[in-house]
């Protein structure tokens, strides 16, 4: 039933009454309305806008947030209405479906909030009204298909864990994933170039020898053509079966279009090799050769715009279709109206109607080449009718093919676009994490001086650094102090780790323990190489909570764990970088401290003013130890 | 002759006008009902209940009236599973007490006054009128089959039992059974009366929406 007419259902009831006397059985009991409530004014206060309707109103669907108990989750007892910390502009159309029972859509709204808050308040899109439903429709589908150009970039970037083929195939399809992958492109790019511009010079000619007329330059240096084109089909192929080799999908390969074109474009040399120079077959040996010039359609995998191009006449096949088959009509009709026009004059040359063809086609597209003209009057009449809605037929379904064309070239710009926008957007966002995370670093000194402060009892300094962090900040802090206690590591920077490699690698030379291996083949870069590496690692430096993908490049944030050993007197001190997978077996104590490290590449180290701190002695101090001078030096 | 021909098309503008504006004035015909107050004198409604229903008739109908079509879809919305149209055209006329071919709020009100919170008498007054179609003070057999049969197109196709295709026709006799004292063919005002109030189920079942609102 549409609780649209809720309303009018006592009405519906009363009607009831008329079929009383008509039945026959007694009738089931009535339900009772047993919370007799008198229709009431509900507040919904929804972010400061008061709204006001009947309770009846949202009791119209009760599968909805406001129309079900869901609600009293949102009750302010002292003010005696329910809060909504939503937009009070989206709510308003919310609202408005409660009243008429149809749901509109603000089209000044974006998107993915109004779904938002649609999902909020428990309301199906699906229920939106004729009226605004296709403009919702295309706005949601504009926007996956969005999401979907952002998901294909990020699956661009390298999986870890991908094996040879699959490697080979990505780079195969994405040229500017590795150097090799360029190279392949540019290589098979020139050999495409070379082949066609063989073709053509083939068919020049090449100045006279001594008893022959011109002959192309085929002919004159055919051993030197013969091998370029033995060259290049050689690559060809050998570009063939490697595509086909890394293919995951063989069968949807080889029925792609791009292959079906590599292979008509190498076919030909193959077959003119099987082939004898039989006279019988010399002359379809000729027509084969002219499919060596399909290699020019291997430039679409080089060129974006022509795979534009062909995706568009592939999506206008309709439109062109159309088009085609106007033309043919009018070609015919005006054909055979100028055949008969023509007839009577004498020496004419529309010998015939598919002889007016040409004469149709010629005049239709405007060509007017003048090699068949009309003579009579009627024929000149029945020219200039052809010609004038030649111009016309072809104007129609042009448009039509221009602005496909157009809409899917600027829908390729606007990838282009984004994906230079979102690498500057990542910049700054990066820019903003690392500065939060520095934040952390800092609080935590400043709580390492706060307890220096304890011990020496100056308590303004200890107050005036108190004051520094908001509350909101200090509980976050507290909580990645609670991160760092639970993993008995810590954080520090960029430039501490670093430092805390070399002395690692310094301290860990003499000593031959199965990890030095690794730190021997990365001495000097064993913090930069390494760190580059994707190991997804975890990420420690935001609260838990957000997953931070692991698997983008030069975003990584690292938090490797590195322990050195501290003194003998403190805790079980285990040797560790986090490159090296937390060795437990070495433990050498020869001091040191233990410091974890957060590496936001690149981490402006500026922030972080302070690498030198650690060089001091070791600090014969309860953990956390190692960055109580560096504390000093913030004081200072 | 030109001043004829000047003439005649501006005539023939005008009255195009003219009929433009009839039409427009008739899609915008609006009815206010009378006052609360004397609505709450007519009818045996509480004030409350007199808004609350107004709200829910404005809300379907923000012009204020029902034509016949409107009150159709809405009726066939409670009905989703079979064809409501011709019972709620009957109903329609029962309610058009005016027979001016649109429901007012006033005439809606009164109808469901007397349904809910009318005496039984009044309430089998009311449904005697539904029944005589041709308002002429009896119920024949045709107009009963015709009720009857609308009533069966409400249930749709997929019934339990299926429905037969003669169930209104014995249905009809079984009423006239009942009703024709007299063994006239027709049923009159009062012999309906007599014969409802001597039928337990029909008195029980006319008490069953006593607080629909």
């Amino acid at each position: 039933m549409a609780t649209g007419v809720a309303a009018w259902l006592p009405f519906a009831r009363a009607a009831a009454i008329g079929w009383m006397p008509v039945a026959n059985c007694p009738m089931p009991i009535a339900p009772r309305d047993n919370s007799k409530r008198q229709d009431e004014l509900i507040i919904l206060n929804v972010s400061g806008r008061r709204f006001q309707t009947w309770r009846t109103t949202l009791d119209r669907y009760p599968d909805t947030l406001l129309g079900s108990s869901e609600k009293d989750f949102f009750y302010n007892e002292e003010t005696k209405e329910y809060f909504f910390d939503r937009d009070p502009d989206a709510f308003r159309s919310i609202l408005n479906f409660y009243r008429t029972g149809k749901l509109h859509y603000p089209r000044h709204e974006c998107i993915s909030a109004y779904d938002e808050e649609l999902t909020f308040f428990g309301i199906i899109p699906e229920i939106i009204g004729d009226c605004c439903y296709e403009e919702y429709k295309d706005r949601k589908r504009e926007n996956l298909e969005r999401l979907q150009d952002d998901q294909e970039e990020n699956k661009d970037m390298k999986l870890p864990n991908m094996n040879f083929r699959e490697t080979m195939w990505r780079a195969f399809e994405n040229p500017h994933t590795s150097t090799m992958a360029l190279v392949f492109y540019y290589v098979t790019g020139f050999f495409i170039a070379i082949s066609v511009i063989t073709n053509v010079v083939e068919t020049v000619p090449c100045g006279s020898t001594a008893n022959q007329k011109d002959m192309p330059c085929g002919e004159r240096y055919t051993v030197a053509f013969f091998c370029m084109d033995t060259a290049c089909v050689m690559i060809f192929t050998v570009e063939y079966l490697l595509r086909l080799f890394a293919a995951p999908s063989r069968y949807r390969f080889m029925r792609s279009v791009m292959s079906i074109i590599d292979v008509v474009a190498i076919l030909p040399y193959y077959i003119g090799l099987v082939m004898t120079n039989n006279e019988d077959v010399s002359g379809a040996f000729v027509t084969l050769r002219v499919f060596r010039v399909f290699r020019i359609f291997k430039f679409s995998r080089h060129s974006q715009g022509l795979r534009i191009l062909g995706y568009t006449l592939k999506s206008c096949a309709s439109e062109l279709g159309f088009l085609l088959f106007s033309l043919t009509m009018a070609i015919i009709i005006f054909a055979t109206v100028m055949f008969y026009a023509e007839k009577g004059s004498s020496s004419s040359k529309f010998t015939s109607i598919p002889a007016s063809f040409w004469y149709t086609i010629v005049t239709m597209t405007t060509l007017g080449y003048g090699d068949m003209v009309p003579k009579t009057i009627a024929g000149k009449i029945f020219g200039s009718i052809c010609s004038l809605s030649g111009v016309l037929v072809i104007a129609l379904p042009v448009p039509v093919i221009v602005s496909n064309f157009s809409r899917i070239y600027h829908q390729n710009q606007r990838a282009d676009k984004r994906r230079a926008q979102k690498k500057a957007r990542l910049a700054r966002i990066r820019i903003a994490k690392s500065g939060s995370a520095n934040a952390f670093l800092q609080s935590k000194r400043n709580g390492l001086i706060n307890e220096l402060l304890e011990l020496t009892g100056t308590e303004e300094d200890e107050q005036k650094l108190i004051k520094s962090t908001s509350l909101l900040e200090s509980q976050h802090h507290h909580l990645l102090h609670c991160l760092e206690k639970t993993t008995a590591h810590e954080f520090v920077d960029e430039q501490m780790y670093e430092q805390n490699c070399l002395e690692t690698v310094l301290q860990s030379y003499p000593s031959r323990s199965p990890s030095i291996s690794s730190h021997d083949s990365s001495m000097g870069t064993c913090c930069g190489h390494r760190v580059k590496k994707n190991i997804p690692l975890p990420n420690a430096s935001v609260p838990p909570a957000h997953p931070v993908p692991v698997h983008q490049g030069p975003l990584q944030e690292l938090s490797a764990i590195h322990i050195q050993c501290s003194d003998p007197s403190s805790h079980t001190a285990s040797r560790s970088t986090l490159n090296l997978k937390a060795d437990d077996s070495r433990i050498n104590c020869k001091g040191g401290r233990i410091t974890t490290a957060i590496i936001s590449l690149p981490t402006p180290p500026a922030l972080t003013p302070d690498g030198d701190g650690l060089h001091g002695p070791p600090q014969r101090r309860p953990p956390p130890p190692s960055v109580s001078n560096s504390s000093t030096d913030v004081l200072q | 002759m030109w001043c004829l021909f000047f003439l005649s098309n501006v005539a023939s503008v005008c009255v195009h006008a003219d009929k433009a504006d009839d039409d427009l004035e008739m899609t915008m015909v609006c009815h206010r009902p009378e006052g609360l107050d004397q609505l709450e004198a007519q009818t045996n409604f509480s004030k409350r209940e007199l808004q609350v229903l107004y709200r829910g008739f404005k809300n379907e109908c923000p012009s204020g009236v029902v034509n016949e079509e409107t009150f159709k879809q809405i009726y066939s919305q409670f009905f989703p599973h079979g064809d409501a149209s011709t019972y709620a055209h009957y109903l329609f006329n029962a309610f058009d007490t005016g027979h001016s071919g649109s429901i007012k709020f006033e005439d809606f009100v009164t109808a469901l006054s007397i349904l809910l919170r009318g005496t039984v008498t009044e309430k089998l007054q009311w449904t005697f009128n539904l029944y005589d179609i041709n308002r002429d003070g009896y119920i024949n057999k045709e107009e009963m089959t015709d009720i009857v049969r609308a009533i069966y197109d409400m249930m749709g196709k997929y019934t339990y039992p299926v429905l037969k295709h003669d169930a209104p026709k014995q249905h009809v006799d079984a009423f006239f059974q009942k009703m024709d004292k007299n063994r006239d063919g027709v049923v009159t005002l009062d012999e309906f009366i007599l014969s409802c109030q001597e039928d337990e189920n029909i008195m029980r079942s006319l008490q069953l929406f006593e607080n629909v609102i």
